[in-house]
């Protein structure tokens, strides 16, 4: 039997030298007698791994974690995999990591060559799609609305009442739109899954189409992901060849297709009017809202847009029952959230957890704490507009109101951590100077109060007037969270806030002119 | 603005068109509003404030100042009022800490990027930005001055008459939006993004170098001293207001003159005003230079020869010397040795004196209109199947148009406020049929295409619509049900075996036109398809020798389908000049009196002798062309020229000359000598419609008030010199006042029934038919049946002109106007207009160009078998081959000397059109040019 080895095709994994350890394996074998076949599949999402080679026995999948190039000779004795050898972490699915996640939504993650849909299909792909099947429109709407299901971009508005919105519509034509522009600094759980489960992303849109009566979709992926734009342009191709996607999609002779189209590399396109705008091929102005997009989105025509990870959901939504998937999580705060656990941590990657466990226990228990051996001293929760937290902080459950209840937020699930060595106040000034960078430049107190956010507080951090300075900043948070028209002005004063609170030492010299901790 | 009080106060978002309203609260006070109105406007037309800077109600609400934020019951946050739509129920704040605290705080970052130079400004007092941080009390900007700015950018002047100071940008898009949603144009735009958000005009080109048309919309929106009118810049901000009518073309703009004493510093377009709606054109918003331009000729003249130098006179003498020399031809000639000409730029009471006098003082018919060079085939050919000379909707019709058919027009160009509307309904997904034999921008433009271009050689009209009504009837699109019901059954008949014969097919019109036979028939069924089709036509459709023919031609095409009495629908003509219209009903033909009826109507000529204490001549006196070839005949001895500059703008030109030449009194009223008065014995000053007391009537049979914004010039208003002469003549004339002679207009016409300035005053513009039924007048006419009772089909047989090209000419020139300059350019050219057109070329394509020889920029002579002239070559394939185009707004271009005396067989129109003609590469200097 041919052997199968795998190495990722991940855009993470490769950074870390997965094309030059599958290049190796491929001469290797080319020059042995071992009869195997490297498949390139998609990452696990346990970074520290990477690359993570897979060899697959009788007695499941053995790992060898960061493997280099020279070292692939050495990985397999006799034909078989060195399980002596020092990079052998064992059995994959038993490594601490991976095994204590509660994977729904990456489930199939790193088990398969992304484009094979047999091997989707033989992984429990499409088994929410074909129970959909067997529903009505409204029946789906139900079973997303029983699921609890919110949106995993980041504004966690129920799924249900957009679908039920757009389902209303009359409007003959409608759009489903998948937003892929992963913005936010720490995330990546969107490329991720793309690159490694695409088909579970086509099946959600095409169970929101089912839905919804939509007959065209968009995915918008951002432009710094080429490698998830080649898998998923690849995806497509075969879906359509496959008769997933195209004329008889939905069945009954339902058409449903979808439509790539790539960012330029604007953060605030991943908002999602300003979106529409960009895929309609304007610039990338946000719309004011209402009307939402569920009632005129794309080219004026009713549209439920969803991130990846939410349409992603759906397929287990529907395939294990919103009630199933309701019983995960807590509060209101249903399901499972792929966190991405990034920054100062030993171990970075994919921890999806139903919601609900502490930010100290992914830290600890997944993340296994600081990189540099050095305590840790604050995470940065949500992407670059989330609150920074104190350690005091960290036993808050992973849930959306409980955050909310401390000026934080989940937004997408991102987590940065940071060790002792972190200048707080720098990054308080980052928080305005990224929201200047991407600013879209249509409301005022975005446009030009983010760049004044800087200036001012520049000079709290020089030590200028800083009583007046820090009531100004003050006052510039307010302008900006009242008065923004989109979410990237409104929420860019909640980590500038929360240094404010937790760690106004950071930003506000003492006397002496020194900043303290 | 506050410095003038302004008639339109500005809610803030467009009004909704639904009469469903419902109730909300807003400060505790009860507001009806307009289902679909955003809170903004409901709030601001209750009379409760909310400040506001990127909403302005002209255009669709943008949501970007976050200034005009409010709090409603029961919503999170602090919605835009202006984005917010209206709903029963609904509490609104307007005034809460919150509201107050962000409002100031968003103040205060707009001025920590503002110059602080309010007092030395040119919008000082005029800022909607300086109101609004006065209203919410911005007392500091505590971030300082010394951040990020754009103080330091650059002013582009580069527009004659608008500066653009970015340093004093707040980027509320109002401009770039105007440019969209007003102009549609698209020339300006957003560059970068965030802070470094800037407008540029095209591809930040200079304001000059652009795609800007200069329409003003943008200098109108921009609530800030960054767009401004120079002259605002140069005399500061005017302090009253008189409404009146614009006096270029006949799309009839209101516009607001803003004067500071009688300087008038601004017009703005008047937002009330029905044929505009707040938008004008470069020409209209700021062509008016010419009316104080030093050429004016400002007092009375009179030469005993042609030869002679002219001598200043008093106005008695100027008048008497004029009557003594027409009475001395009357004794001597008889009474019909002498006539007149009334012009489409005066007003409807002056042009009713000029005609008065000619039928009573003059005791002929010979009165004629410079409309017999432009629009007469359109009421001919009107009035022969739908029983009334004049376009059947108003301008907002076509916001209701599915399918627009433009034929011989270039809107974008010569009725550019039309335009603007019609693409803006383009826009909003209305389908184009364009028959022209240039590619004109409405074929192709910013988020405009047109469906077909039907690209015909010149002088073919009549074949291509006898095509397309041959798919008509022969593809079974006739609207049998409108045509059983409205149309002279036998009539139609009659011409559908006609136009059903093989002859009009396209397959045979292709021949002629070259317009491939599909593409005329998808026109076809596109046209006859669509619920709502409407035809706009100009001076391509009425110029020709079949001039007649085609109006008619397009009148049996609308009633076919059924495409007539509705809002969306119609036949409309897109009138040349200001008051063609009115000049017509006017009573301005030889062988009609005002209202197009019949001099030879005992009942009607009786009505005029009783009121007018006068016998009237029941017979036609002679057309324009008549009077010509009389004048060279010796029979025709005497002329009285009302604002037209006959020599330059009438066809072969060494014809007109001799006539002119032959006159024994040729009395000229206008503003500047011109090429006519070359040959003139008097000449009468007259006013520009700066100073003019009337009414224009425009393309949609709108009565325009024309209000004097300053005094006349040169003393005496056109109407009373024309008196005066008509006393001199021996019939005395006398009005007080212009409101009088509307009187008389009035009582004498049953169209114009009720009207009086008090009215027009009271009641803003109207469009007759006004009547005791419709005391406000007809927005479209022949809605529930024809004003000649049935609808008459006409047969329509093409005959090719007589003008062929041939192996010596083997060109066809066709002229048309640009958007910077109007006609034979007497006024633009007077203006900075010249800018954008400092001299005429002659367009010709790649292939004809190569074949000559001649590449862009070559001198070449353009020669007929009637004259020949010099230009500049402009080589481009919007003509087809064979096919030449030029404007004639120069007088070197001297276009006319080679168009021909060819004319429209019902009403003599010129058939400036079409011209055989040959190119060639020289050496001879450009045309004369003064």
């Amino acid at each position: 039997m041919t052997a199968l080895i795998f190495v990722p095709n991940d855009t993470g994994a490769c950074s870390l030298g997965a094309d030059a350890v599958a290049a190796a394996i491929e001469a290797t074998l080319a020059i042995s007698r071992i009869d195997a076949r490297v498949i390139r599949n998609g990452s696990r999402g346990a970074y520290a791994l990477e690359p993570l080679v897979e060899v697959e026995t009788t007695d499941g999948r053995f790992g060898f974690s960061r493997v280099e190039p020279h070292q692939v000779a050495g990985l397999f004795v006799a034909g078989v995999p060195d399980r002596r050898h020092p990079s052998c972490i064992g059995l994959v699915d038993d490594v601490p990591f991976l095994k204590r996640q509660t994977r729904l939504t990456f489930a199939r993650a790193g088990l398969m060559d992304p484009l094979d849909l047999d091997a989707y299909r033989a992984n429990g792909g499409f088994e929410g799609l074909a129970r959909a099947c067997t529903l009505t429109a409204a029946q789906i709407v139900d079973e997303v609305r029983i699921s609890g299901l919110r949106g995993r971009g980041g504004a966690a508005f129920p799924a249900a009442v957009k679908w039920q919105t757009v389902l209303d519509a009359a409007d003959p034509v409608k759009y489903v739109v998948c937003n892929a522009d992963e913005g936010d600094s720490g995330t990546f759980a969107d490329r991720l899954l793309i690159e490694a489960d695409p088909f579970q992303l086509i099946e959600g849109m095409l169970i929101a189409a089912m839905a919804t009566g939509a007959t065209q979709g968009y995915v918008y992926l951002r432009s710094e992901y080429p490698r998830a734009r080649d898998v998923l342009t690849r995806a497509l191709v075969a879906a359509r060849r496959a008769g997933v996607l195209g004329r008889d999609a939905c069945g009954a002779g339902r058409a449903f297709d979808i439509d790539l189209r790539m960012g330029a590399g604007s953060y605030v396109c991943g908002e999602e009017t300003s979106m529409l705008e960009s895929i309609e091929g304007k610039r990338g102005l946000v719309r004011f809202k209402p009307p939402v997009p569920a009632v005129r989105g794309l080219f004026g025509k009713p549209t439920l847009i969803h991130n990846v990870l939410t349409l992603a959901a759906i397929t287990t939504v529907l395939g294990r029952g919103g009630a199933a998937y309701a019983a995960f999580g807590t509060g209101r705060s249903r399901g499972t959230m792929p966190f991405q656990l990034g920054g100062n941590v030993a171990n970075g990657g994919i921890v999806e957890l139903p919601f609900g466990a502490s930010v100290r226990s992914v830290l600890q228990e997944f993340g296994g704490g600081s990189r540099s051996g050095r305590p840790l001293r604050a995470v940065q929760i949500g992407g670059p507009l989330g609150a920074y937290l104190p350690p005091s902080l960290w036993d808050t459950p992973l849930d959306y109101e409980a955050f909310a209840a401390h000026s934080a937020m989940l937004g997408h699930g991102g987590i940065v951590a940071f060790d002792d060595t972190v200048d707080i106040g720098e990054q308080a000034q980052f928080a305005m100077q990224f929201c200047a960078h991407e600013s879209c430049g249509k409301c005022t107190p975005c446009r030009i109060g983010s760049v004044r956010g800087v200036e001012v507080i520049e000079r709290i951090r020089r030590g200028e007037r800083t009583i007046e300075n820090v009531a100004l900043l003050e006052d510039l948070c307010q302008t900006m969270e009242t008065g923004s028209l989109c979410a990237l002005g409104g929420l860019t004063p909640m980590p500038v806030r929360s240094i404010l609170k937790h760690f106004p030492g950071d930003l506000i010299p003492r006397e002496d002119g020194s900043a303290s901790k | 603005m506050s410095a003038v009080d302004h008639v339109h106060r500005d809610l803030g978002t467009p009004g909704s068109e639904t009469d469903r309203s419902v109730c909300l609260t807003i400060d505790g006070i009860a507001v009806e509003a307009a289902e679909g109105t955003s809170v903004l406007r409901a709030a601001l037309a209750a009379g409760i404030g909310i400040p506001k800077l990127c909403a302005t109600d002209s255009l669709e609400p943008f949501g970007s100042c976050r200034v005009c934020l409010v709090e409603i019951q029961g919503r999170k946050g602090t919605p835009a009022s202006c984005t917010t739509p209206v709903e029963a129920g609904m509490v609104v704040r307007t005034q809460t800490e919150t509201l107050a605290r962000v409002r100031k705080g968003v103040l205060e970052l707009y001025i920590s990027d503002h110059p602080l130079d309010c007092l030395t400004c040119a919008a000082n007092g005029d800022c909607e930005l300086q109101d609004v941080a006065g209203e919410v009390g911005l007392r500091e900007v505590r971030y300082g001055m010394a951040g990020a700015n754009h103080l330091a950018e650059p002013k582009d002047v580069s527009n004659p008459y608008l500066s653009f100071d970015p340093s004093k940008c707040i980027v509320c898009s109002r401009c770039v939006r105007a440019c969209e949603e007003t102009q549609g144009t698209f020339a300006l735009t957003v560059a970068g993004r965030g802070f470094d958000s800037a407008i540029v005009a095209s591809a930040a080109d200079p304001f000059i170098d652009s795609e800007c048309v200069s329409c003003g919309a943008c200098v109108q929106a921009c609530p800030t001293a960054t767009l401004i009118d120079k002259s605002v810049v140069e005399h500061g901000q005017p302090d009253r207001v008189v409404k009146t009518t614009c006096a270029y073309c006949g799309v009839g703009c209101s516009l607001n003159a803003e004067l500071k004493g009688d300087q008038l510093i601004r017009m703005e377009p008047d937002a009330d005003g029905g044929a505009n709606h707040g938008h004008a054109c470069v020409k209209g918003r700021f062509a008016w230079g010419y009316a104080t331009h030093r050429d004016r000729v400002l007092k009375p003249q009179v030469r005993e020869r042609i030869d002679e130098p002219w001598r200043e006179v008093s106005w008695d003498e100027a008048i008497d010397f004029a009557a003594q020399r027409f009475r001395a031809i009357t004794d001597r000639y008889g009474r019909h040795a002498i006539g007149g000409i009334s012009s489409s730029r005066c007003t409807n009471e002056e042009v009713f004196v000029v005609q008065k006098m000619v039928r009573a003082a003059f005791g002929n018919n010979n009165i004629d209109t410079c409309a017999r060079v432009c629009h007469s085939p359109t009421g001919y050919g009107l009035k022969q199947t739908f029983g009334t000379s004049a376009g059947t909707q108003d301008f907002q019709s076509v916001d209701h148009a599915d399918v627009v058919m433009v034929i011989g027009a270039n809107p974008t160009d010569a009725h550019p406020v039309f335009a603007s509307r019609l693409k803006r309904r383009l826009r909003e997904g209305a389908q184009l049929i364009v028959a022209d034999p240039r590619r004109i921008d409405l074929v192709r433009s910013a988020h405009v295409e047109a469906s077909h271009h039907l690209q015909l050689r010149p002088g073919t009209n009549v074949a291509l619509i006898n095509a397309l009504a041959h798919v008509v009837v022969t593809e079974g699109l006739v609207d049998e049900a409108f045509v059983d019901e409205r149309c002279e059954r036998e009539s139609f008949e009659r011409w559908r075996t006609f136009i059903a014969a093989q002859d009009h097919s396209p397959e045979t019109a292709e021949t002629f036109t070259g317009v491939p036979a599909d593409e005329l028939r998808l026109a076809a069924r596109l046209y006859a398809g669509a619920r709502n089709a409407t035809i706009y036509y100009g001076l391509g459709v009425t110029e020709h020798s079949q001039g007649s023919t085609m109006v008619m031609g397009l009148a049996n095409l609308a009633m076919a389908t059924g495409h007539i009495g509705r809002d969306g629908v119609g036949v409309n003509p897109l009138r040349g000049q200001n008051n063609v219209q009115g000049a017509c009903d006017m009573g301005s033909f030889p062988h009609e009196l005002s209202g197009y009826r019949h001099i030879s109507d005992d009942g009607v000529r009786g009505s005029f002798e009783t009121r007018w204490h006068v016998h009237l001549d029941a017979n036609p006196g002679l057309r324009i062309p008549n009077m010509l070839s009389q004048a060279i005949g010796g029979e025709f001895r005497g002329l009285f020229i009302q604002g037209e500059d006959l020599a330059q703008s009438d066809p072969n030109t060494q014809h007109v000359a001799d006539a002119l030449r032959s006159l024994d009194c040729l009395v000229v009223q206008d503003l500047f000598h011109n090429e006519t008065s070359e040959f003139a014995h008097v000449f009468l000053p007259g006013t520009s419609f700066l100073e003019k007391d009337g009414t224009f009537t425009n393309a949609e049979r709108r009565i325009n008030r024309v209000r004097p914004v300053m005094a006349a010039k040169a003393g005496l208003s056109e109407w009373e010199a024309v008196s005066r002469l008509a006393t001199a003549m021996g019939y005395p004339m006398h009005y007080d006042n212009a409101a009088q002679i509307m009187d008389e207009i009035a009582e004498l016409t049953p169209t114009f029934r009720g009207v009086s300035f008090a009215k027009l005053d009271r009641e803003g513009g109207m469009q007759w038919p006004v009547s005791d039924a419709a005391s406000l007048g007809t927005r479209i006419l022949h809605e529930d049946h024809f004003v000649r009772g049935k609808g008459e089909f006409i047969l329509t047989r093409y005959v090719p002109t007589d003008e062929r090209s041939n192996r010596r000419y083997p060109l066809l020139l066709t002229t048309g106007r640009i958007l910077s300059q109007y006609n034979v350019g007497t006024q633009t050219r007077r203006t900075a207009n010249i800018a954008w057109h400092a001299r005429d070329v002659l367009e010709i394509h790649p292939h004809d160009a190569e074949l000559r020889g001649i590449v862009d920029g070559d001198v070449v002579l353009l020669s007929s078998r009637k004259g020949s002239t010099t230009l500049a070559a402009h080589v481009t394939d919007r003509v087809t081959e064979g096919v030449v185009y030029t404007t004639f707004h120069h007088p070197g271009t001297a276009a006319n000397v080679v168009t021909t005396e060819n004319s429209d067989w019902a009403t003599n129109c010129p058939e400036y059109k079409v011209t055989a003609v040959e190119v060639r590469p020289t050496n001879e200097p450009l045309g004369r040019d003064d």
